[in-house]
């Protein structure tokens, strides 16, 4: 933490560390500033230009996510020209893009949706010109829709600085300028690893899950916290559920360690197994040399049964239970407990050594 | 996991993941981390690019992680002890160890220094086949960092010098003075969500929750009180063990929740003629696996979207999973399977949700005295958590070690139990990819994995591929003493020559058919990563 300064902030007096930036001073105080292209974690890039403010004696307005504070400074971040200048940017952003929030996924999620919202924008004064890109469905994961895309940059800092996977950049320049893999590769063409840290950045509809689109529309999602089933890591996750069908898997920054919001192509796109048509629905009693279906009594008994009498006749050790890594902590506890209680024997093992 | 005990007295990762972001150096050996643990290989990459730290990577194959190194040492599969031992010859020889830390934290130094003596960087390059000046780069950049995190996992120990492996990565952490420090440690990252767990409430032969030795009197004493029940005293039988007793006969009868050895095991045919041989198996999982198949009774079971209960991740953190939608069918969640079953054999449990067996964990398992549903309902803690009041710990062995003092262990080179001959000329090494996971079961159901991964391959490289005539994605077959797969061939650099590559994720080449059950003598690990075979065109 660097020194104290003291400042002023709509009237207000404020202290704030002097490593902090306008933007962070105003949200540790309540002042709300819009912003699109800052993203937690990542370089401040002032892109957007939306974060304006009006510093007394600064030759124009700044951009307050990249203004350090100092010792006096005097901020206004409500003033008719601020909210002019907010108003003309996001203008030309709905302007230059497809904003059609009927069939966008991210409507009611859309960081650009509420800024026009907020800032009671009625239509652009100027025509709407999309730059008319095809959409890519390439792949079953992820989808862009370039047209929605307002350039802020947050899927490019996501893969370089907090995945570091370095495939997503800038190419070309002016209105022509797009986000994208090398050579202006599809995702799927590239060396994409499908983390999916692009689609929770993008704070607009341009990057979304392929798999969700049409499937429930952000209210209407119900988000449950949990742990992924996959790896040693133990990212925490958000499992997105509509009528009680799982539509994606998102991440959630509020979460803290272990990941901070972070998953992988896992995680995030290889949940499709837990409601496949060929998962096991009832129990199977071997009939005949043929598995049969059967009620959890008949299972029950004939395990019962079987347990009782090979240990009756060789010994508890004659029996062997393989607990798992896949199953919770409780769920492994009951089962040694179970192999050494009930049946009597230590042959309890499981696969962490494979 | 037993060479960390015996070196420190607790098995368990040191420090924590968030601390690889801001260490001076890493050091990754036998981990493929962006493509095993990607979100952890995020702390290093960053680590890396934005905080400039220092990266090692030691790996025979060129993982992706190696773009983002300082240093890559590329040794021959299987002389990971040759090399480490080399390093501290360097270190020791350079006098560049921590001698405070040696002398009050540690013992057993003077059997380390004598025995990595005859061990020079020159001699090391013959084993290895890394240069002499790179592993002196390597051991001088280790060691002359202030705080330096070693990370491993099963490249280190699925060898039968497994243990071996992760007693001489503890020797080069504790020589350094890099253990029981922020950013410092010996990492192995785990490779399924709760092994670590698992292992902690004593799904493990030898020991009850939290490493409590079945054969020591006052814990079974302890433990027979609290389930009211006798105890059996003899340690029971490892994985790869019940399969050899089933195939003599000794294991008659088998339980197994959620694990699908065959696919997963050593040497599969071996597998299927035990189990085979059982007279009755009981098989609970999510799918009809190659091992349900197999079975007398199969029970379907909730998966993790579907139940309530915890996981500890490889960091020791202990986390909620969260019923998510409802089972399928009649699929029940595995913690009330077993207790009926208990009840039909006539010992009575009666748990009525996970939160109420959590709470008889937390008294029978002092690690985890603290961990409360309450407590981590919205951050997980890392054990040892003894009490509610405590915070938990990001770091272990902090003043002092589990056991006291640090113990260094003298180890020897020994080779891998198969080596290359005239007629299997190849060195066969498994592992996963990004886009799969295990036995493939969960990840080949999505199209998003499966459009990125859809087949095995077998790693290759050029100029073997040259030699042989097999083109890249042209179909091959290998061939091990124990059995034949066919895959199409991947002709790449990141095999180095005279190694293969496959993983394990596809049933219809289950390279498991082709690896050697040889074990570690100490953690009974099969030998996965090295066997001989050789490779054809088909």
């Amino acid at each position: 933490m660097g020194n104290t300064v003291s400042l002023t902030m709509d009237g207000k007096a404020i202290e704030a560390s002097e490593d902090q930036t306008i933007l962070e001073a105003a949200r540790e105080n309540g002042i709300y500033i819009p912003t699109l292209c800052q993203y937690a974690g990542t370089t401040n890039v002032g892109a957007c230009r939306v974060c304006l403010v009006e510093v007394e004696k600064a030759r124009s307005l700044v951009a307050s996510c990249c203004m350090p504070v100092s010792s006096g400074m005097v901020i206004r971040t409500d003033t008719k020209a601020v909210r002019d200048a907010q108003r003309m940017i996001v203008e030309f952003l709905w302007a230059s893009g497809d904003h059609n929030c009927l069939a966008c996924e991210s409507n009611g999620a859309c960081e650009l949706q509420d800024l026009v919202y907020w800032l009671g924008i009625e239509k652009p004064r100027f025509p709407i010109e999309p730059p008319g890109y095809a959409v890519e469905k390439t792949n079953t994961m992820i989808s862009r829709d370039l047209n929605k895309c307002i350039l802020c940059g947050r899927c490019v800092r996501a893969c370089n600085e907090i995945q570091v996977n370095e495939v997503l950049d800038f190419a070309r320049r002016g209105y022509r300028a797009k986000v994208g893999p090398a050579f202006d590769a599809d995702y799927i063409n590239s060396e994409c690893y499908f983390c999916g840290e692009c689609v929770d950045a993008c704070p607009v509809g341009a990057i979304t899950f392929a798999q969700a689109r049409f499937s429930g529309r952000p209210w209407e999602l119900k988000k449950t916290r949990t742990t992924c089933t996959y790896c040693g890591v133990g990212c925490q996750m958000d499992i997105n559920t509509h009528n009680g069908k799982i539509v994606k898997v998102t991440g959630n920054r509020n979460y803290g360690l272990p990941n901070q919001g972070s998953l992988c192509v896992k995680g995030k796109f290889a949940i499709d197994f837990v409601q496949h048509p060929d998962r096991l629905k009832t129990p199977l009693i071997r009939k005949n040399g043929i598995l049969t279906e059967a009620t959890w009594d008949e299972a029950y008994d004939l395990i019962a049964r079987n347990f009782k009498t090979i240990k009756e006749t060789h010994g508890p050790d004659s029996i062997a239970g393989l607990a798992s890594a896949r199953c919770t902590n409780e769920e492994n506890y009951l089962f040694q407990k179970f192999m050494r209680a009930a049946i009597g024997t230590n042959n309890v093992d499981h696969c962490a050594r494979l | 996991m037993a060479g960390l005990a015996a070196a420190f007295g607790s098995g368990a990762m040191t420090n924590s993941i968030a601390e690889l972001e801001h260490t001076e150096l890493i050091l990754a050996i036998g981990t493929n981390t962006t493509e095993n643990h990607p979100v952890a290989s995020a702390y290093v990459k960053r680590a890396v690019r934005s905080q400039a730290a220092k990266l090692i990577v030691i790996d025979p194959r060129e993982i992706t992680l190696t773009r983002y190194a300082d240093l890559w040492l590329r040794q021959n599969p299987g002389t990971d002890v040759a090399l480490i031992n080399g390093l501290m010859h360097v270190i020791i020889a350079e006098n560049l160890y921590d001698k405070d830390y040696v002398a009050t934290r540690t013992e057993g130094f003077d059997d380390l220094k004598k025995a990595v003596k005859k061990y020079t960087p020159q001699e090391m390059e013959k084993i290895t086949g890394v240069k002499a000046s790179d592993l002196e780069a390597a051991a001088r950049m280790y060691a002359k960092a202030g705080r330096a995190a070693i990370l491993y996992s099963m490249g280190i120990t699925q060898h039968i010098s497994g243990t071996d492996n992760v007693k001489s990565v503890a020797n080069l952490a504790m020589l350094c003075g890099n253990v029981g420090i922020e950013g410092g440690g010996v990492n192995p990252l785990r490779g399924q969500n709760n092994v670590q767990g698992a292992c902690d409430m004593g799904a493990l032969p030898d020991v009850f929750p939290a490493y409590q030795k079945v054969s020591n009197d006052e814990l079974r004493e302890k433990f027979a009180r609290a389930w009211n029940a006798t105890l059996p005293t003899k340690p029971g039988l490892t994985v790869v063990e019940m399969m050899h007793a089933a195939t003599e006969g000794t294991i008659k009868g088998m339980y197994i929740m959620g694990e699908n050895p065959l696919l997963s095991d050593p040497d599969l045919a071996h597998v299927e003629t035990a189990l085979q041989k059982l007279d009755f198996l009981v098989v609970q999982d999510i799918f009809l696996t190659e091992t349900a198949k197999r079975a007398h009774v199969v029970l379907p079971s909730a998966c993790f979207a579907e139940k309530d209960g915890t996981f500890t991740n490889t960091e020791r953190r202990v986390q909620r999973v969260r019923t998510v939608v409802s089972a399928p069918g009649l699929a029940k969640p595995d913690w009330e399977i077993i207790r009926e079953l208990a009840n039909r054999l006539g010992y009575p449990m009666n748990y009525t949700s996970p939160a109420e067996i959590m709470e008889e964990i937390r008294t029978l398992t002092p690690s985890y005295g603290g961990i409360t549903y309450e407590r981590i309902e919205k951050e997980g803690i890392q054990w040892p958590c003894p009490d509610t009041s405590h915070p938990g710990t990001t770091f272990m062995h902090r003043d002092k070690f589990t056991r006291g003092l640090g113990l260094f262990h003298a180890i020897d080179y020994r080779p891998p139990a198969e080596i290359p001959d005239r007629e299997y000329p190849f060195l066969l090494t498994t592992g996963r990819v990004l886009y799969h996971y295990h036995t493939g079961t969960m990840t080949r159901l999505s199209p998003g994995t499966t459009e990125r991964c859809p087949e095995s391959l077998v790693e290759i490289n050029p100029e073997d591929a040259k030699k042989l005539g097999i083109e890249n994605g042209g179909i091959v077959t290998v061939t091990s003493r124990r059995g034949t797969v066919t895959a199409k061939a991947a002709v790449t650099d990141r095999s180095p020559r005279g190694t293969i590559f496959m993983n394990f994720h596809f049933r219809e080449a289950a390279v498991n058919l082709l690896t050697n059950p040889a074990l570690d003598h100490v953690a009974k690990i099969p030998e996965y990563k090295v066997c001989a075979v050789k490779v054809e065109p088909a």
